[in-house]
């Protein structure tokens, strides 16, 4: 049992002085995600049942290698966003909440930095 | 993690609970079933139910509250205080919905009256709940005038324009309906302001004559103090006064988005 006043407990840590910046760039790449996800997804349905060197072809096309570049920052920069916010909200021990954080960002990081490595490697080679 | 389940001691004993006849002769009868959990009896909470005859009662849950204290078992214990929607004293979930037994109508509900205390709030006894970190974190946003020029000889004025920015804001009663129905607070208590503390923040920051309004968004711009609100409404949904915090909270982030951008 803890002796802290009420009030020492309400206030705990005090304001950490962010959070405002996450808030703010979680809105503007989702608002980004809208044209991009919708392109991504209707070129991908328009590429049904084509082969392998007509999808290498689209890929490799410098507007779609950029446009699929800038879908694969923005969604995995929004996806680590999103899972922050969720380990955040359910995570309650200190140090398992830091440590899923933590492991969270390399994960979106390796996955970001592996996809347009394969994207760029279609395109330029 | 989150706490999910109730710890065992708090497991409702479903072979415990009392049942208490109606009198012979009631013809217009109404089961009610009481949350009750006595600290004194080391024993887990059970639920009574009660028949209580309509119509030798009044209209509103509580009525039925105050009959059963007085006619059928006085160990029932609960707030209440004015019975008139305006102390927020007698918060409780009624039928699923946190809300104000006094404001309550029986006939609102279809079937039997289920009443629990608010919930994921530890239970004092009964239909009693501890609000005391709840009144803290409402006391850590200063829910009073603050400034710094010099008081002036007459009453500090304000546009009508100025006033109306506060309605929906002065309203609140200060129930904690809408902050024990929300899950980021059920979750994250501890840190999270909840609803009604962010709404009565938010009532200072509105205030034209409230003179640390950047004070107060610096206190307020934290992770959890306020960004645990995920607009999943809840809040607006069961207050009882029909005021929308979860409204209050998004201007809130909007007036921090406003000053960096």
């Amino acid at each position: 049992m803890s002796l802290r006043s009420p009030l020492g407990r309400a206030r705990g840590l005090g304001s950490a002085k962010q959070g405002v910046h996450h808030f703010w760039v979680q809105r503007v790449s989702s608002a980004a995600l809208v044209p991009l996800s919708l392109w991504f997804v209707f070129s991908v349905a328009r590429l049904h049942g084509a082969d392998y060197a007509a999808v290498k072809h689209w890929v490799s096309a410098p507007s779609v290698a950029v446009a699929l570049v800038l879908f694969l920052a923005t969604l995995f920069y929004h996806s680590m966003l999103g899972v922050q916010v969720v380990i955040e909200d359910y995570v309650g021990h200190e140090g398992a909440r830091l440590a899923s954080l933590v492991l969270s960002k390399f994960v979106h990081a390796i996955l970001a930095a592996a996809s347009i490595f394969a994207v760029l490697k279609v395109a330029l080679g | 993690m989150a706490q999910f389940t109730l710890p065992k001691n708090s497991q409702i004993d479903k072979s415990a609970g009392k049942h208490h006849p109606a009198p012979a002769g009631a013809k217009n009868v109404r089961t009610f079933k009481i949350y009750r959990y006595d600290p004194d009896s080391g024993a887990n909470p059970r639920v009574d139910t009660y028949e209580v005859d309509m119509d030798a009662c009044g209209p509103m849950v509580l009525d039925a509250l105050i009959k059963i204290k007085n006619e059928i078992d006085a160990t029932l214990t609960f707030r209440r205080s004015c019975r008139e929607g305006i102390c927020g004293s007698c918060a409780m979930n009624i039928d699923g919905t946190n809300t104000l037994a006094c404001t309550k109508a029986c006939t609102d509900v279809s079937d039997e009256v289920k009443i629990y205390p608010l919930p994921h709030m530890p239970v004092v006894k009964d239909l009693v709940p501890d609000l005391t970190h709840f009144y803290a974190q409402l006391a850590s946003v200063e829910p009073w005038l603050k400034t710094d020029s010099p008081a002036p000889t007459r009453e500090r004025l304000q546009s009508e324009e100025d006033r109306a920015k506060l309605d929906g804001l002065y309203e609140c009663i200060l129930c904690a309906c809408c902050t024990t129905s929300c899950p980021s607070y059920w979750w994250n208590g501890d840190r999270y302001l909840g609803p009604a503390t962010l709404l009565q923040a938010y009532r200072w920051i509105a205030d034209s004559r409230d003179e640390a309004t950047g004070e107060r968004l610096d206190a307020l711009e934290d992770p959890f103090k306020l960004y645990r609100c995920h607009t999943i409404m809840n809040c607006a949904r069961t207050c009882p006064k029909g005021l929308n915090p979860a409204k209050a909270i998004a201007e809130i982030k909007k007036m921090l988005v406003e000053r960096t951008t």
